[in-house]
This record gives structure tokens, C-alpha cells and sequence, in this order.
């Protein structure tokens, strides 16, 4: 289609390749998927910081700690600059919390999964921060300009986030009997859950079309998927862990791996709020919000009362 | 006392302050009231550790087996540790958090003002990095003084009661066992009644600021210069050296 028959300057720009900016005219629909995907994408965020901060206190090392610290502390950034990015859709913060307290807005599945030993850290680091970086690489191309540039920022962090997890596998592969064992048995629990997150397969994703049409998703599912996949197992043969998939096998025609099947039926349960974690991340996220309440109320209040004397 | 044993001590006790108050401050991880303080807080507890593991690195070498600050932190028992006892009582609400924040951050500026002179140039060093964070964790607690003193009266009272029960904790600060007072003669230490009288004006100015007035005299605890600390300490130990001590072979 040439540029002049398109209806719209909203599709002229899509098809132009040109980021839709805030202040430009935008289908309502277009605008209600955004804000469904970054919300999504920052509730994950926040929610991620629980998992990570459940091994805060027992990280084995300073430097490990601080590390620990710091990833953690950049994951809070990255939700600040995805709230920041759905509000220029015209929704707040709060409303947005309370979307996710209702149960209306969702948060990637990986986070309902517990981290039961430090190899976890190491797993999501590597496994989990891996696979996001593959989805968020393919979005900084995506139609909505806040959107996109958020990606820019949050990418550059993520790639450390993903090689501090990959120095903590390493490091205990090369480490006592118990750590490898520990290390293992991380990638085990982790692995499936982490194929997961690029969701269902292509010809079952129930969004895909209109955020295709959009420009808002660059790459589909199973796409992203393949692209994690080969570049994971090499790092895991270099450490000397093994794939938990008897199928995993090299495709020479397609130049990738083939996996063997993902069970939907778990990823459906979790989704459902079935997981290990699902009831415990939420509860936590709204009771530490109701503990805040009164400290937000006052820095409200201050501020009322300092405008008031100016 | 020999020099070195006194400032083996001084060390660790510097050292312990900035792990022990750092390791509570992470505890707010996905917990602050607003995402914006839960960097912040991270953040300050992360400016902690960092400081931590300089000065226990340098407390590493006054052993006659050298030790690292990974084994200072992770392999002392409580009568072996030296932060004061402020630093580990229990995280609490947030006002109790920013109460205790402001006594030391107060303190520390003023501290590591003074050891910036310290005739000993590693602390010297050390000392010209900690006072730009000081200088941050001691603003960052006094407007959220502000903040709460002044905001609602339901963050007023709380706020206020942190700060009245935390005063018995403030005194314990500025002791000085007979090898600090060796260090300040070879212009090592600072004086700490020199500190004491800064610092008293420096936190009473928040006070008024914030709407209160400053707690008069009363009981204080102490013992920490003893290794003597509350029950608090050997239940945060348990959980910082468990994989450590779990695991006594591996490296990290």
C-alpha cells in the first residue's frame, strides 16, 4: 500500500516506520493495548524485585551482595520508567497498582516460581533476564516512542544483569560437589519456566494480530523463543550444565534447536494464579502498599501544605 | 594497648556499622511505600556494604593471619562484632527506618569529615568517598523528617516516638575505649566529644525543622565496644553467614 491511500496519520506513521508519540492521535484500541503491555511489563518488574530480594540477606559474599543490590535496585528503576511510559497513555500510577491488586492487570508467570537456593539467583540472572533481553531487544523497535526508548535504557542494564547470573552458575560449576548439585538443579526448575515466558505458540497467541498490525510487537513468539534457546544452550555446555529436554537436538536445516514439548497445561495453571507463588507475590505487594499508605499520605499532605505557604 | 590492636579494633568497628545498618536498610527491598524509596533505600544499604567491605578489607590486615572482609563479615560470631547497637535493632516502619537513618547519618557525615584529616591515609581515602554518602543518607533522612514531622499527624506521632525511643540508643556513639583515645593522639581517631557537640546541634535543627523538640536526657544503652549487643544481632548474623557457614569449602 503507498503511503498517500492510508487513511489515518496514525497509519501513515505506522507504516512509515515513525514512533507514535504521546500527543499524536491514536486508536483507542491501540492505546488500551499498550497500556495493557507495559503495565504488564512493569508490574513484572516490581514483582521480580521479590523472588531476587528473597536472597538478599543471605547472599554469601559482599561482592555478591552488592551486586545482588544493585540488580535489584535497577529492576525498581526499570518500573518506574514503564509507569512513567503507560502514564503518557493518560493513566496514573496508582490506578494502575490497583488494576494489578484487583487481579485485572497481570505480571510475567516467571515470578510465581520461588527461589529456593542462591543457584536460583544465578538461574534467573542468566535464564530469566536472558529471555527478557531477547523480547525487549525486538522492542526497542516497537511503534510507541516512550515505549521504545525505555527499552534502549533497559536493555543496557539487563545484559549485566544477564552475565552476573551467568558468572554465578559458572562460578559454582567450578565450585564444591553440593554447589554444582545446587547449580543443576536451578537450571532444571528454571529452564521450562523460562521457555514459557515468550508465551503460548504463534498459532495460539490471542493478541498477536493487531499488535503485529501496529508495529507494537516486532517478532512473534515462537520466533523469540528459537532465538533464546540457541543462544542458551552453548552457554550452558561451557559450565558444564545439562538442558533438562531428552529432545533438545540440533537442526541443521534450520540452522537452530529443536526442544521437545513445553507443558501448556502447567503454564495455563499458573496463569490461572495456580503457581507456587502467585497468592504469596501478591499478598506482599499489597500489604507493603497498605503499609506505605500513611508515609504517601504524608509526603502528600507536606506538599499540599508547602504549596499552600508559597 | 598496641597500636595495631587498637586499630584493628577502630576498624572493625567501622566496618560493622556500615554492614550491620546495611544489611537492615536491604531488608526494605520490595517493601519501601513507594518504588521511588525502595531504590533509595537499596541504595543506601548497597553505599553501606561498599563502605563495609573497604574498611573490613583493611581491618583484614591487622590480624596476624591475614583475613578478608568476606571472613570479617561472614565467620565472626556476635561477641565479635563492634556496630553499635542502634544499627542492628529491627528495621521497623519506615519513620523508625528515616529516625535511625538521621542519628547516624548525622554522625557519619560528621566522622568521616573529621577522618578525611585521619593520619592514616587509607582511612584518609576511605573516609573522602564516604562523606559524599553521608553527606546524601544525612539529606535523605532529614526532609523525610520534614516530610513526616510536618505531614500528617498520624506520621508526626509515628515519626516522633521513633525518634524519642531510638534517643537512649544515640549516646553510644561517641564512647571511646583506651585505644581510640591512642589513636587520637597519633591523630588516627577523631575526638568524639568534639563530634558529640556538632552533631547534638546538627540533629536538633532537624528537630525543630520537623517539629518536634529533642529528647532531654535519659537512660542509654551501651556495650557494644564490649561485643556486648542486643538478642537482634545473633539473628541477623544467622541469616547474613548461613550459606557461608553451610558450606565452609566453597568460594562464592
Amino acid at each position: 500500500m503507498k503511503l498517500a491511500e492510508l487513511e489515518s496519520p496514525f497509519e501513515r506513521k505506522i507504516e512509515a516506520e515513525e514512533k507514535i508519540e504521546p500527543r499524536d492521535t491514536m486508536p483507542e484500541a491501540y492505546r488500551l493495548h499498550l497500556i495493557r503491555q507495559i503495565s504488564q511489563h512493569a508490574h513484572s518488574e516490581v514483582i521480580g524485585m521479590q523472588p531476587e530480594g528473597n536472597w538478599v540477606t543471605r547472599a554469601p559474599s559482599l561482592r555478591a551482595k552488592q551486586i545482588l543490590l544493585a540488580k535489584i535496585q535497577d529492576e525498581g528503576g526499570h518500573g518506574l520508567y514503564l509507569y512513567s511510559a503507560a502514564e503518557t497513555l493518560g493513566i496514573s500510577r496508582e490506578e494502575l497498582i490497583l488494576q494489578l491488586h484487583e487481579g485485572k492487570a497481570k505480571y510475567s508467570n516467571i515470578f510465581n516460581y520461588p527461589t529456593l537456593t542462591w543457584a536460583d539467583i544465578g538461574a534467573i540472572g542468566w535464564l530469566v533476564d536472558g529471555a527478557a533481553i531477547v523480547n525487549q531487544v525486538a522492542l526497542q523497535r516497537t511503534s510507541y516512542g516512550p515505549y521504545s526508548r525505555a527499552m534502549f535504557r533497559i536493555c543496557k542494564e539487563e545484559s549485566f544483569h544477564q552475565r552476573q547470573g551467568y558468572e554465578i552458575m559458572a562460578t559454582m560449576m567450578k565450585g564444591t560437589a553440593e554447589q554444582k548439585e545446587m547449580a543443576q538443579d536451578a537450571m532444571n526448575r528454571w529452564w521450562w519456566p523460562s521457555l514459557m515466558m515468550f508465551g503460548p505458540h504463534d498459532s495460539d497467541s490471542p493478541h498477536s494480530g493487531d499488535a503485529f498490525k501496529w508495529k507494537i510487537k516486532r517478532k512473534s513468539n515462537d520466533e523469540l523463543r528459537q532465538k533464546f534457546i540457541d543462544k542458551t544452550v552453548q552457554q550452558a555446555y561451557v559450565i558444564g550444565l545439562t538442558i533438562p529436554d531428552p529432545l533438545l537436538k540440533w537442526n541443521e536445516d534450520k540452522q537452530g534447536y529443536d526442544h521437545g514439548p513445553i507443558n501448556w497445561q502447567e503454564f495455563k495453571q499458573v496463569i490461572a494464579g495456580n503457581g507456587p507463588c502467585n497468592k504469596q507475590r501478591m499478598e506482599h505487594h499489597k500489604y507493603w502498599h497498605e503499609e506505605g499508605r500513611w508515609v504517601r499520605e504524608a509526603a502528600e499532605a507536606y506538599k499540599q501544605r508547602i504549596s499552600t505557604l508559597n | 594497648m598496641e597500636k595495631n590492636e587498637a586499630l584493628k579494633k577502630f576498624l572493625l568497628r567501622l566496618g560493622d556499622n556500615a554492614l550491620i545498618q546495611g544489611h537492615r536498610l536491604s531488608e526494605w527491598c520490595s517493601r519501601g511505600p513507594m518504588l521511588e524509596e525502595d531504590i533509595a533505600l537499596s541504595n543506601l544499604a548497597l553505599d553501606n556494604i561498599g563502605r563495609a567491605q573497604a574498611f573490613l578489607d583493611y581491618a583484614g590486615h591487622f590480624y596476624s593471619n591475614p583475613q578478608s572482609a568476606d571472613d570479617l563479615a561472614f565467620k565472626r560470631s556476635e561477641r565479635q562484632y563492634y556496630n553499635f547497637l542502634m544499627a542492628e535493632l529491627p528495621v521497623g516502619h519506615f519513620g523508625y527506618t528515616i529516625a535511625k537513618q538521621l542519628y547516624i547519618s548525622a554522625y557519619e557525615e560528621l566522622l568521616f569529615e573529621a577522618l578525611t584529616q585521619s593520619t592514616d591515609d587509607t582511612i584518609a581515602a576511605i573516609a573522602h568517598k564516604a562523606v559524599k554518602e553521608a553527606r546524601y543518607h544525612f539529606s535523605h533522612a532529614a526532609d523525610w523528617c520534614v516530610r513526616l514531622g510536618l505531614g500528617t499527624a498520624e506520621s508526626h506521632d509515628k515519626l516522633g516516638s521513633a525518634m524519642s525511643d531510638l534517643w537512649a540508643y544515640t549516646q553510644e556513639f561517641f564512647e571511646m575505649t583506651d585505644g581510640d583515645l591512642q589513636l587520637l593522639q597519633l591523630g588516627i581517631a577523631p575526638d568524639q566529644n568534639q563530634i558529640k557537640k556538632v552533631w547534638t546541634d546538627k540533629v536538633n535543627k532537624v528537630f525543630m525543622r520537623a517539629g518536634y523538640v529533642m529528647p532531654g536526657e535519659c537512660h542509654q544503652y551501651s556495650g557494644s565496644q564490649q561485643g556486648v549487643h542486643t538478642e537482634y544481632l545473633g539473628h541477623l548474623l544467622c541469616e547474613m553467614q548461613y550459606l557461608q557457614r553451610s558450606h565452609p569449602q566453597a568460594a562464592w
